[in-house]
């Protein structure tokens, strides 16, 4: 190749090369100076004059018929405006949920689980809204509670949803069993007589909870046109919408809606919360009302991971080559659908993990029972699948007398290699190569917790509790890698929208970029504005609000946003410069003859050639005239899964991570201190990559916390919900969380924007095994549930 | 009730508390500062930390009532705080610059900061050097948590200004965050540290 600097050619300049700003750099996030001044509005600091507080009576028992609803006593308590229940819906329209409308705006005739939504209040100050809410008297009778697939799938089982039409009711072999998704491919019986070795395990995965710090909450403001302005915290504007208009018995367009600052998602806000409720009592009453959550009111307010039974069977030769699997994933959806069928989807399509296995028999299923709701969260069924696999690779491996990294590697899957769903991987796979690089990343030294001055027990299991100095202390080390689907999957027209408008404003060119994203921390705006000045050549970028005036940009999920409202971003910005360009031949074209014949671009502020000539400033083309686009675009399509073999081009793209754990686990007293946990994750291309290593860390640690302390505790007998505070549910601190080194790896994918691969959800699914897998190295058990609790690991359980 | 209190400076009269009302609440709801978050309302996850007579506290286990007479710094007076702090000559405990180096230096903080600078980023607000390696560092995520990090980690500095790792595990072990893993959290805090101890200038 020529080098420029020796031959005078002037290196040929592409879109975006010349722009500061743009993808690949660490930009800041334009909302940050709001956020670390106290000034970014969060749906719960909305405030409005005459501002009413709604509350939420909710059930104190999982399985009842409500026998009856007192409601006047609440009502006679000066300060209440309005009390609501099911019989003060407006319309015909009394359910929502995000694929099957079985979830009661308010509860009718029957409860399914602990916390269900019963009646509402409005009233003057939250206090008294509470007061009142106590006073609804609500008479119960008490129904058996169903809360296994025993229990669940018994012949005589009371049926949670009586008279199911849904789509699934068709294909699963008993109503309360949400979905069911098979997955036949190859001959598992056949070539499970080729293993040498079969290793089999059940693992048990616990509840998780999103625990996002920003509890839920929005303001509904009634409007004088009889419609509702609603400002909320959110993961999709629109899905929220859809669900919202038909129960207010108002038009979309009567429901507007704009996103507040929303204070973490990780999921749990793909359901509806308290949207209804406000707009309902805005309606009612004619004033403002605010709802706002408060930490016990949340952990019944959205759903959690689904908790999951995991049976798995693998075998492998003695040259250490996986000859099948078979397995079968019984997740607990709790009460309402929610999204348990594309978990469903997910869990059974992922359930192989990063692994190139031929002969595979699977079924997933998810269960209605009487348990909390359960739907997205971070990792969607690919979380609880890598949990087991990852703990059967290690058995397999050790079994066959191979190294378990070299195991791995020895069956790792490929470009190319074809899925159990009979799809191929048909963008990079670097799943052996993350391994090596994960594990040659140097160890941190034994014994850390030694200094100078002794041993600092902050370093140590148990830290300030100064339960040792290090006698009893054990170290681990365990590895694990996952796979996770990108976008939404089985057929789903997955598209997004972004408005892009480009004019000059005090005589600067100046983008801006209005799209409904919820950005709920990860940092798309970051992007967003990345984007647009890589691809118009501009310094200044603002980003609107986002609302419900422009088109849907799907949701906060699935790890899609910078690939699908950025891939909408830049198809945007790209109508927006062929637009640009005509304006500037049409202004100054008869200038200069390159106007017609070279490939011009917008850098810097200006028209150029690709040679780098500068043919006009943007200011002057777009003098007078703003260029507006607003446009949709789609990744390339997927299929459903065939219901019975579960074959079908279902996923997008893949995502992967892997993760080395080291652990020292107090082996007397059963505490555990994670060290470290490495990761390293092909990111495609890191559009942002200080934000990038953020969300693996991030995405990491909610990894470390089902691992060793997160799980929502439901009473097998009752399916009350026993530790609803932070007090009980513990997240890790910082004093949890270890060092997160992050070996950040650029393939591209060719299908994908700039290459990049979604990144938000990989590193929650293998930092979990990882941990797992260090803890069984350093104690020797078998552990096959998560969280592992101190009782796991002293025997005292 | 009525309650009197100073508030990042200013003499405020809060009126029609109820006896049962946090801090926290009167902050929010009565004198319209909602920078102090309300995540748990249940001491556990510090989000509402603020300073009382200079004392970091979460607000939400502070009835209103115990603030009569006191003095009460927010998020959103952290700026001006740090400001009058620096021009007082450091830090109010007077450590500040005398600790033995334990900390981080400039130079190896730096490899954390961002390159490069949005255009809606920071213009035109004087922030303390605890907001701007928050920013710097990519410590802020959701930046529901960020607010009461920043009144913890800006006292914490004050009384050691060269913390150690774990110095700063330590003290913002009551700050719950769920986005970052803290790692981000860990570099901003060093950075502050290390910027705070360097000559002017640097």
């Amino acid at each position: 190749m020529a080098d420029t600097r020796t031959t005078g050619i002037p290196s040929k300049v592409t879109q975006g090369s010349k722009t500061k700003g743009g993808i690949g750099e660490s930009t800041l996030r334009p909302d940050g100076t709001l956020k670390v001044t106290g000034e970014f509005a969060y749906s719960s600091d909305m405030w409005h004059e005459d501002m009413l507080w709604g509350q939420i009576l909710r059930s104190t028992v999982a399985h009842a018929e409500i026998v009856s609803i007192d409601t006047s006593e609440a009502l006679a308590q000066p300060g209440v405006y309005a009390v609501m229940t099911y019989d003060d819906l407006p319309t015909a329209v009394k359910n929502y949920g995000l694929e099957i409308q079985d979830t009661p705006v308010l509860a009718h005739g029957r409860v399914r689980h602990h916390g269900e939504p019963v009646a509402i209040v409005a009233a003057d100050h939250p206090e008294t809204a509470r007061r009142a809410a106590a006073k609804i008297k609500v008479e119960y009778r008490e129904l058996p509670v169903i809360t296994d697939e025993a229990s669940a799938t018994a012949p005589d089982a009371i049926l949670i949803h009586d008279n199911r039409d849904d789509h699934h009711i068709g294909h699963v072999p008993h109503p309360n069993i949400v979905h069911r998704q098979p997955i036949i491919r190859g001959n598992a019986d056949e070539a499970a007589k080729k293993a040498d070795f079969v290793v089999k395990g059940e693992y048990t995965f616990g509840m998780q909870d999103q625990a996002f710090l920003g509890p839920e909450s929005g303001l509904a403001v009634p409007g004088e046109d009889g419609g509702v302005d609603l400002y909320i915290a959110t993961q999709w504007l629109h899905s929220d919408l859809r669900q919202i208009a038909p129960v207010l018995g108002l038009p979309e367009d009567k429901v507007r809606m704009t996103l507040s600052g929303v204070g973490g998602a990780f999921g749990g806000r793909e359901d509806l919360s308290m949207q209804i409720h406000a707009c309902l009592l805005a309606l009612r009453t004619g004033k403002p009302v605010k709802i706002v959550y408060n930490r016990f009111e949340s952990f019944f307010g959205h759903v959690h991971r689904h908790p999951a039974k995991l049976y798995y069977e693998h075998g492998a030769t003695k040259d250490g080559k996986l000859t099948h699997m078979k397995c079968r994933i019984v997740l607990d959806g709790g009460a309402y659908a929610s999204a348990s069928p594309a978990v469903v989807g997910n869990a059974s399509s992922l359930s192989v993990g990063p692994y190139v296995i031929d002969d595979v028999d699977i079924e997933a299923i998810a269960l209605y029972t009487n348990n909390p709701p359960c739907g997205a969260m971070r990792g969607f069924g690919a979380v609880q699948a890598c949990f087991a696999y990852e703990a059967q690779m290690d058995k397999l491996a050790d079994a066959v007398g191979m190294d378990r990294v070299e195991f791995r590697q020895l069956n790792a899957m490929e470009q190319g290699t074809i899925m159990p769903t009979g799809q191929p991987v048909d963008s990079p796979a670097p799943v052996a190569e993350l391994l090596r690089r994960i594990k040659a990343m140097p160890l941190p030294p034994e014994r850390q917790w030694e200094s100078s001055e002794g041993a600092d027990v902050r370093q140590l299991p148990g830290g300030l509790s100064n339960t040792t100095h290090g006698e009893g202390v054990v170290r681990g080390i365990g590895y694990a890698v996952g796979i996770k689907n990108v976008g939404f999957s089985e057929g789903f027209d997955d598209y997004s929208t972004a408005k892009v408008r480009m004019e000059v404003v005090g005589g600067e060119p100046v983008a801006t970029v209005h799209t409904a994203m919820a950005e709920v921390g990860q940092g798309g705006v970051t992007v967003h504005a990345q984007i647009a000045r890589t691809e118009l050549g501009v310094t200044q970028v603002t980003i609107q609000p986002a609302d419900t005036q422009v088109g849907s940009a799907g949701s906060t999920s699935a790890s899609r946003q910078t690939y699908v409202t950025g891939g909408a971003v830049k198809n945007s910005c790209e109508l927006v410069r062929e637009k640009v360009l005509e304006l500037g031949r049409r202004k100054f074209g008869t200038y200069h003859p390159a106007w017609a014949t070279a490939e011009l671009l917008l850098e810097g502020g200006k028209v150029v050639t690709d040679g780098g000539e500068v043919l006009a400033d943007l200011a002057d083309v777009l003098e007078g005239e703003a260029v507006e686009v607003e446009a949709e675009w789609r990744h390339r399509p997927t299929e459903a899964f065939d219901l019975r073999t579960g074959q079908g081009f279902g996923h997008v793209q893949y995502s992967f991570a892997a993760h080395r754990a080291v652990v020292e686990v107090d082996t007397e007293l059963g505490l555990v201190k994670v060290v470290e946990l490495a990761c390293a994750q092909d990111v495609g291309k890191a559009l942002n990559p200080l934000s990038v290593v953020g969300q693996i860390q991030g995405g990491t640690t909610q990894g470390l916390g089902v691992a060793v302390m997160e799980e929502i505790i439901v009473d097998p007998k009752t399916a009350k919900v026993r530790n609803p505070s932070f007090t009980d549910y513990l997240i890790p601190t910082i004093l949890d969380t270890p060092t997160i080194p992050v070996d950040v790896l650029e393939l591209a994918d060719d299908h994908a924007p700039y290459g990049l691969r979604g990144i938000g959800e990989a590193p929650t699914l293998s930092s979990t095994p990882a941990v797992l897998a260090a803890i069984r190295n350093a104690t020797g058990l078998e552990l096959n549930r998560t969280p592992v609790r101190p009782e796991h690991l002293t025997g005292t359980a | 009730m009525r309650v009197n209190f100073t508030v990042n400076g200013r003499p405020q009269e809060a009126d029609d508390v109820w006896e049962g009302e946090s801090l926290l609440y009167v902050l929010r709801e009565r004198l319209g500062l909602p920078g102090s978050k309300n995540a748990c309302e249940q001491g556990e996850c510090g989000s509402c930390t603020v300073r009382l007579d200079g004392v970091p506290v979460c607000s939400c286990l502070v009835a209103a009532g115990q603030v009569e007479g006191r003095e009460v710094v927010t998020v959103e007076g952290l700026a001006d705080f740090a400001k009058q702090r620096a021009e007082h000559g450091g830090c109010a405990t007077g450590a500040c610059g005398s600790a033995e180096k334990a900390g981080t230096s400039l130079d190896a903080a730096k490899q954390w900061a961002a390159k490069g600078h949005d255009s809606q980023t920071g213009e035109g607000v004087e922030l303390s050097p605890i907001q701007e390696a928050f920013i710097d560092a990519g410590a802020v995520q959701c930046g529901f948590c960020t607010p009461g990090l920043l009144v913890a980690a800006d006292e914490m500095l004050e009384r050691n200004p060269n913390p150690s790792d774990a110095d700063i595990r330590e003290a913002l072990s009551g700050n719950l965050c769920r986005c970052t893993g803290y790692e981000k959290i860990m570099d901003a805090v060093r950075l502050a540290a290390a910027r705070q101890s360097a000559p002017e200038g640097v």
